[in-house]
């Protein structure tokens, strides 16, 4: 019994993992442990069982599953909660791209080479990131 | 790794070229900039809305035919159309009379490039008014920031681009001037939309629809080809898009 729980939740820990990379390369990965500490509030019998996770909160909103299990093999796996509150943010699931959200980048930092910004004109662009890339050289 | 950077204005825009490698700084790299600023100041002789004198202008008046134009009007008319298809008719190079401008920037920035793309062992980045072609063969790929719309002062995101376009749609510098070409709107919802792809032409009229679609701009750009897109909602909220590979969806309208 300990060992199907043991792999319910190391597989539970999984799909989360993988949801949280899928919808994000950089939320969702404080889920995992999460979960772990949650486990071990199963039924008792290793015929059928479901086991909830937590609501484990992302960078797009919580996120819960829930896994079935008979025997030792996942039946089943629901999502009872995807951070789609806001139908806006629907598009985000099932995707990972190399976009790196991080609203303390700094533009001054030796890495960002080039600003992408809604038009700059030549009157804002002395007041613009990139006149302060190219000012700086680097 | 040693980046040289230069700018000039043209269309009203700064454009800003960082090189490094082989011909970052010498003969080679200045002929191919003064090639890049020769090239677009001759599109903005012709595609200028601000210019009475340029053939689209006297074009929208009468008193040229599109035959009598340079052979790249009608390139662009047609890329314009063909926006015009994909995205419903929220993008539009008529509103009313004609205004290309849409269509132009991204298409002459992607049309200069090709005077740095000629430079052997060299990597480039050139970017007219916050939109780039980005070129990384010899190093690392280039980290490109995406600005907060909120905040022209600060980032929102960064991507790494060896060799893409990126494009951004919004209204943190000019005021609201896009609008929905079907009914003369605002878009309301959107902050910023940013679209990274293989090609400038279609990245920035890319997101210049999804900005003028408003609240379906991510639903829309997951349908485009090729691409992937930052969508920065008016609430702050932010949304990435993938759209399909280009292996399933080759045979799309719009590549």
């Amino acid at each position: 019994m300990k060992r199907i729980v043991f792999a319910l939740m190391t597989t539970l820990t999984v799909v989360v993992l993988l949801f949280g990379y899928n919808t994000s390369t950089m939320g969702a990965m404080t889920g995992g442990d999460t979960v772990i500490a949650s486990g071990g509030d199963t039924a008792t019998s290793p015929e059928s069982q479901t086991v909830t996770g937590p609501a484990v909160n992302t960078e797009w909103g919580p996120v819960q599953v829930q896994v079935s299990v008979t025997g030792s093999e996942i039946t089943d796996v629901q999502v009872l909660q995807y951070p789609n509150n806001n139908p806006k943010d629907q598009q985000i699931n099932g995707y990972a791209l190399p976009i790196l959200v991080d609203e303390t980048i700094q533009a001054q930092s030796s890495d960002i080479a080039i600003v992408s910004g809604a038009t700059v004109t030549s009157n804002g662009y002395i007041s613009s990131l990139q006149a302060a890339l190219d000012e700086a050289g680097l | 790794m040693k980046v040289h950077r230069r700018v000039e204005h043209v269309m009203g825009m700064p454009i800003s070229l960082a090189l490094r490698g082989r011909h970052q700084d010498d003969a080679r790299a200045q002929d191919a900039w003064s090639a890049v600023m020769e090239d677009l100041r001759w599109v903005d002789r012709v595609f200028s809305t601000y210019r009475e004198d340029s053939f689209v202008r006297r074009l929208d008046r009468g008193e040229v035919t599109l035959a009598q134009c340079p052979g790249e009007v009608a390139d662009v008319l047609e890329l314009g159309r063909v926006a015009e298809i994909a995205s419903g008719g929220a993008f539009s190079i008529w509103r009313p009379g004609l205004d290309p401008s849409g269509v132009v920037k991204g298409w002459a920035v992607e049309r200069a490039a090709e005077h740095l793309r000629r430079l052997p062992d060299t990597d480039f980045c050139l970017s007219a008014g916050g939109d780039m072609v980005c070129r990384a063969l010899t190093g690392p790929a280039w980290q490109v920031g995406v600005e907060n719309p909120f905040d022209p002062k600060r980032l929102i995101a960064r991507v790494p681009v060896s060799d893409g376009a990126v494009a951004t749609s919004g209204t943190a510098h000019r005021g609201s001037h896009l609008v929905d070409a079907r009914d003369g709107r605002v878009p309301e919802g959107v902050a910023s939309v940013t679209v990274i792809g293989p090609s400038l032409t279609w990245a920035d009229i890319d997101a210049t629809s999804a900005y003028a679609l408003g609240e379906r701009a991510a639903a829309w750009l997951s349908t485009r080809v090729g691409r992937m897109a930052l969508v920065v909602w008016a609430d702050g909220n932010i949304t990435r898009v993938q759209g399909p590979s280009r292996a399933i969806g080759a045979t799309r309208l719009a590549g």
